[in-house]
């Protein structure tokens, strides 16, 4: 048997639990050493299953947790619409093959796995009574169902929810909003036995009966009557109630059927037993997560400890300490409009414990604090009606573990409206108080990340970086107070202008200028700006300028405006040579023009490096003998490489098909259009490119600003990726493109951050920072959303039928080659200050000991005719 | 630190070529506005600017920061420093920014006595650039002249 250098790891079920899980083993480098696989019964990828309510009104793409339907990690291959049959821990199914165990599918096919996770989540329970299979009876789980209902509500005009905890009052406010007289049958006597009390469930009833629908509390259903359909439900010891849809919301149970048949443990009121990371007791390649699993013998029925045990088992994977102690069982949502919220020891069962109630009958609120005996500690507590203090409140609950945070002297002024001297009654978060407990994130995380060396600067930008909110939303109240409070407290506001001389950002800036279509820094600088200018407009100007002109980045007053190795088409170097690096597109080069670099290299002396762009640098250049090597260079059919510019650099490629037995596309072919389309193309800041002919990624695309990654179908396109200090993989942007499609999406892209972004913005920030993220680009790329698709096409077909050599362009003009002289009074003197001594066989610079004086015997031009180039 | 005087007003062979007024350089119009040449003078290399408003500065090539012989090739602009333009140029290396009159360094966090070597510079009438002596350190900044 052949050993396996990678392994694979099986998901599952695509699940929120499932696909958290997925996402976690990709950030935490799990796929670095896993191949995985995600088997997902549901036709499509995860969904928010929380907001399935809200899936009238917005639509499934809206609630798609991965809108692409795939990851961004090409490693990570996900499999929807197929069922997993049977799993088989010990491998015997397969004993041919490597891993531990195998599973069946459907369709017969047998997938082996070295670690198996089970996110198979739940399934609604449905109670044993007469007339459930009838037409008209629905459950509500999936997106599936709700289409269901949809489809019998259009004919019906009743409808009755069995079950009226959480998720039944969600049922009902989709029967309601179905145009369906609706029923709440729940057997507990008050709804939402699990999270409040009886007076908690009392008002919540009466916010929902003033919305028109009939609630019984205390109501056993006995069956669903109807002979070929749902008539109406058969109650105990009341009237029946006549309903054309029936749904079921009576609970949930663990969808351990895989296990139960594969002979692992389970907990004795179901559920897959397994320990504090996850792993099956009895089977330990085997884990499960979520709703299906029971650690230490529990079942938790809901998304946050879920989340949890997705991240424990994979830092378990990776060889961490993590564990699953128990979950916040902690719930807050809106109900028909209503806020709900229950924390802690809702029910006051700690021995002694003090309940504090604030009741409003005519405003429909009803809030308890449990607290300790001594009344300094809060133990829990309810909210019906007005649940906005649950963010300041959660935090500070103390349970066995956590001493939360001591309660002020009057604790009732938590839970007391404003007008009657309530607020927050003093309480500071401490840094330690966990503000999302849906992602764990602390208070001091989100002050952390507005803090200076922090990366976010708004509430949004938070949610993004730190995920807090991201999930329930429940607190993002609470992170925006706390980041408007931060920045309050520093006295921040934020300066984006440019610089002193223009107060306008960089995308402002561009704008002003293609509005009114200025063409020189003096017009711009005269309407928009003040003073003549520095080292940080200027380029810029220069850079929006060669964007909307396509002109040469020397020409006439723009000269003057170019950095340092623009105004010279080179790099200039530390004892102020230049470097000089010749395109060779896609990496790709003869043998003839090879030995042409190698040949000027050895003529001019120049010290000579591989790039890390799969070309060639030649260092050690004097500005005066630019000229003659890039003549050189021209002659033998070269161009600049805009190695210099803040504008494309390579497109680096693997070698693809052509050779690579791996290769499934023309990586090289698809490299060198690239980088011959986008070349010479001026942005905000330098740009790099990859194509890889395969899933294994050998040109590291995704470390580039765009990557694209061959498919069996196509292309897939990632984004936003960079090296450097701060490395980056770039993100799937669209998956399966034909090259014109991805061709078209790169056009956008690339011409949308030259118009948008900040100076000196790579990519990656670039997308950060836009309202939306990568979804942003998303809509404006891919899905046109803005209508700008074919400005930007156009703006990118200008741009390359623009393009010109800018070195050839300059040989073939005296007044641009006038510049390159060592001294303007003695052309042919070589400055003394550059001198070189030799290491590893190659010239590199002599350090300098300061200032070189030739003293005054060296011959200097001229009386006549100094310098006369140019003089007009 | 000179706007088109007449050199022969300082000393003058009657040709236009004034004894103290230096070497002769260039042209004006062999500076770009707003950029830089460097000049061999005396057998050492003098960086000479020429602003916006046609003022011609001279400073010494040398970077001393960034230790090398490159400022003419540097961006010239303005910058606010106590209330006024100042005239400067960014160094190409680390974009240290020199006041074009004085050749201190204007950047914060920088030694204050960073500073570049500046040169007596005259325009002709016939726009002839002289470059003169280096200036002692100490000397006040040259206004220029009209």
């Amino acid at each position: 048997m052949m050993a396996h250098l990678r392994h694979r790891l099986v998901v599952v079920g695509h699940g929120m639990v499932g696909h958290r899980f997925v996402q976690a083993a990709i950030e935490r480098g799990l796929t670095e050493t896993h191949d995985i696989v995600v088997i997902g019964e549901e036709n499509r990828a995860a969904y928010d299953r929380v907001a399935l309510t809200s899936y009238f009104e917005v639509g499934a793409d809206a609630l798609s947790l991965l809108p692409l339907g795939a990851y961004d990690d090409p490693r990570v291959q996900l499999r929807l619409g197929a069922e997993v049959v049977a799993i088989d821990p010990t491998g015997s199914a397969a004993p041919d093959t490597a891993g531990a165990g195998s599973l069946t599918l459907a369709d017969g096919e047998v997938l082996t796995y070295d670690q198996l996770v089970l996110a198979t989540g739940a399934a609604p329970f449905v109670p044993p009574i007469e007339g459930r299979d009838l037409p008209g009876c629905f459950v509500y789980r999936t997106i599936e169902d709700l289409e269901a209902i949809r489809e019998a509500a259009s004919g019906a005009r009743v409808g009755a929810v069995i079950g009226g905890g959480l998720l039944g009052l969600e049922a009902a406010k989709a029967l309601s909003d179905l145009g369906l007289e609706t029923h709440v049958v729940e057997m507990a006597p008050r709804l939402m036995a699990v999270q409040v009390d009886d007076a908690g469930g009392a008002t919540l009833r009466r916010h929902i009966e003033e919305l028109g629908l009939s609630v019984h509390t205390g109501a056993m259903t006995t069956s669903v009557l109807g002979d070929d359909r749902v008539t109406g439900l058969g109650l105990k010891d009341a009237d029946a109630i006549d309903a054309d849809v029936v749904v079921f919301s009576a609970g949930i149970r663990p969808r351990d059927g895989l296990a139960r048949a594969a002979g692992l443990d389970l907990a004795e009121r179901g559920g897959i037993l397994v320990d504090e990371q996850g792993r099956s007791t009895s089977h330990p390649t085997v884990w499960a997560i979520g709703e299906c699993a029971a650690p230490g013998g529990r079942m938790y029925g809901l998304v946050a400890p879920g989340y949890t045990m997705a991240e424990v088992a994979v830092d378990a994977l990776l060889g961490g300490p993590g564990a699953f102690t128990g979950a916040d069982m902690s719930t807050k949502l809106k109900l028909m409009g209503v806020d709900v919220a229950s924390f802690g020891d809702a029910f006051a069962t700690t021995p002694d414990a003090l309940e504090l109630v604030f009741s409003d009958a005519v405003a429909g609120i009803y809030k308890k604090l449990v607290v300790s005996e001594d009344g300094t500690r809060l133990l829990g507590g309810i909210l019906v009606g007005d649940a906005t203090s649950y963010g300041l409140l959660r935090p500070m609950v103390a349970t066995d573990t956590n001493p939360g945070i001591p309660l002020p002297e009057n604790p009732e002024e938590l839970i007391l409206p404003a007008s009657r001297g309530g607020g927050s009654g003093g309480v500071v978060l401490p840094d330690e108080a966990q503000v999302c407990s849906c992602n764990d994130v602390t208070k001091g995380q989100i002050t952390e990340a507005v803090a200076d060396g922090g990366t976010c600067d708004s509430p949004s930008c938070v949610t993004a970086c730190t995920a807090a909110g991201s999930t329930c939303g429940s607190c993002k109240p609470l992170v925006k107070s706390i980041v408007e409070d931060y920045f309050t407290a520093q006295g921040k506001t934020v300066d984006r202008s440019l610089c002193e001389h223009f107060a306008l950002t960089r995308q402002e800036l561009y704008d002003v200028v293609a509005v009114h279509e200025h063409t020189s820094f003096d017009q711009i600088v005269t309407r928009h700006g003040r003073g003549r200018g520095c080292d940080i407009c200027k380029p810029v100007v220069a850079s929006i300028l060669a964007t909307q002109l396509n002109g040469h980045v020397l020409e006439g007053a723009t000269r003057t405006l170019q950095d340092t190795n623009d105004a010279y088409l080179a790099n200039i170097q530390r004892n102020g040579t230049y470097s000089v690096v010749p395109r060779i597109p896609g990496g790709e080069i003869t043998p003839e023009k090879l030995i042409v670099i190698g040949e000027v290299a050895r003529d001019f002396g120049l010290y000579t490096k591989i790039t890390g762009g799969q070309r060639i640098d030649l260092f050690g250049a004097r500005m005066e003998e630019l000229p003659a090597i890039w003549r050189r260079l021209v002659d033998a059919g070269f161009e600049s490489g805009h190695a210099y510019g803040k504008s494309l650099r390579t497109v680096k490629s693997c070698v693809g098909s052509t050779w690579c037995r791996y290769g499934v596309q023309d990586s090289v072919q698809l490299a060198i259009d690239l980088e011959l389309r986008y070349r010479g193309l001026r942005s905000p800041h330098k740009l790099k490119g990859g194509v890889s002919g395969c899933a294994r990624e050998c040109a590291e695309a995704r470390g580039k600003d765009f990557g694209v990654i061959a498919t069996e179908k196509g292309w897939n396109l990632y984004v936003g990726g960079n090296g450097g200090a701060t490395p980056v993989h770039a993100r799937l942007l669209a998956g399966d493109l034909d090259t014109e499609t991805l061709v078209r999406y790169l056009d956008r892209f690339l011409m949308y951050y030259v118009r948008t972004a900040d100076r000196l913005q790579r990519t990656a920030p670039w997308v950060d920072s836009l309202d939306g993220g990568l979804e942003r680009v998303r809509e404006v790329v891919v899905e046109d959303s803005l209508g700008l698709g074919a400005e930007l096409e156009a703006a990118m077909a200008r741009h390359v039928g623009g393009y010109f050599d800018e070195w050839k362009e300059t040989l073939d003009d005296p007044e641009k080659l006038a510049r390159f002289v060592s001294f303007v009074n003695a052309p042919d003197v070589p400055d003394p200050h550059i001198s070189f001594r030799e290491e590893r066989g190659q010239s590199v610079p002599a350090d300098s000991a300061g200032p070189v004086s030739l003293g005054t015997t060296i011959p200097v031009g001229p009386a006549g005719p100094v310098g006369s180039v140019g003089a007009s | 630190m000179s706007v088109e005087t007449d050199p022969t007003q300082a000393s003058t062979d009657g040709a236009g070529t004034p004894a103290t007024a230096g070497t002769p350089v260039c042209r004006l119009d062999d500076i770009e506005v707003e950029g830089g040449v460097v000049a061999l003078v005396g057998g050492e290399a003098v960086a000479v600017f020429r602003t916006y408003t046609d003022e011609v500065y001279a400073l010494a090539n040398y970077d001393p920061i960034g230790r090398a012989s490159v400022l003419s090739r540097g961006i010239v602009g303005t910058r606010t420093a106590d209330d006024v333009d100042v005239p400067f140029v960014a160094s190409p290396l680390h974009k240290q920014a020199y006041d074009l009159r004085t050749g201190r360094c204007l950047d914060k966090g920088v030694d204050a006595a960073v500073q570049v070597p500046t040169y007596a510079v005259t325009v002709g009438a016939d726009r002839t650039v002289w470059v003169g002596a280096q200036q002692s350190r100490d000397e006040e900044p040259h206004e220029p002249d009209s």
